[in-house]
């Protein structure tokens, strides 16, 4: 498979997640949809990673370049759990607070 | 048509699709669901392109805690009845044209580019394995390692605090 089409796929995914922020009003599956973008990225990196490594195999069949990329992958899962966590948190105390979780009530701010 | 071409446009598909159904469902939890889909999809993508471990921490991670974790909270909330609030049609329109106008840009400008020649045929390398992405981790990436232990636990600190009834 040619790197394209994973960047293809990675873009759609990441356009759909952007219209789902922006058409959706109930705060979870906005969260959900930020997952998504996140997930695009992650496949994105990984599909590079890929290219680079097999690139440097070519001159050095010990090479490990091309690690780092799905390190990063990594890491952005971790942050993406932490992230969740605080974020759900939110979700429930804002529901506690308004009994709802549309975010068309959050508009303090404007006032 | 050739194994890892099938596999590769039935994974592809799976995803799409997914990601589609996680953002046109009424009900959210058919959308947590779906969204369980893209990820096993996108495991297999990264089996594929010899990503072991990430494919075994993406389902692990994602499919098992972060989305279970999303349904605890739906179902505490009772949300699983479709009552959620409609954006009106023309706002829904803006949306998706926003959507796909983005990625029409970014198509056009990434069709071209050098990439396209580049192939990720071939299962030779082991750089997905745990041992080499282990010996990395612990070596080179062991400062941020560390310091995402600290981001866990304030991410934890955080949600207690969060989630108490004062």
């Amino acid at each position: 498979m040619p790197v394209n089409y994973y960047i293809f796929l990675s873009v759609a995914l990441f356009c759909i997640g952007i219209a789902g922020v922006l058409t959706r009003r109930n705060a979870i599956i906005i969260f959900m949809c930020i997952e998504l973008m996140l997930n695009a990225v992650n496949i994105l990196l990984v599909a590079f990673s890929k290219m680079h490594h097999l690139r440097a195999l070519a001159t050095d069949a010990a090479t490990t370049v091309g690690t780092e990329a799905q390190l990063f992958v990594f890491f952005i899962m971790v942050v993406a759990a932490a992230e969740v966590t605080v974020g759900l948190a939110i979700i429930v105390m804002m529901y506690r607070n308004i009994h709802s979780v549309d975010i068309n009530f959050l508009n303090r701010l404007k006032h | 048509m050739t194994i890892t071409a099938i596999l590769f446009w039935f994974l592809t598909v799976l995803a799409l699709l997914g990601a589609l159904m996680v953002v046109s469902s009424k009900n959210p939890v058919h959308s947590v669901l779906w969204l369980i889909v893209v990820f096993f999809a996108l495991s297999g993508h990264y089996i594929m392109m010899n990503a072991q471990f990430l494919a075994i921490v993406n389902l692990i991670v994602y499919a098992g805690a972060i989305m279970v974790l999303f349904l605890f909270v739906i179902m505490l909330m009772n949300m699983n009845a479709d009552s959620e609030p409609q954006k009106n049609q023309w706002l829904k329109l803006a949306g998706a044209i926003a959507g796909g106008a983005l990625m029409l840009v970014l198509v056009a400008a990434l069709k071209d580019t050098e990439t396209r020649y580049r192939s990720l045929e071939g299962a030779e390398g082991n750089i997905g394995l745990i041992e080499q992405l282990g010996k990395v981790l612990f070596t080179d990436y062991v400062l941020p390692f560390e310091i995402s232990s600290v981001l866990f636990l304030s991410a934890m600190v955080g949600a207690v605090v969060l989630g108490k009834k004062d």
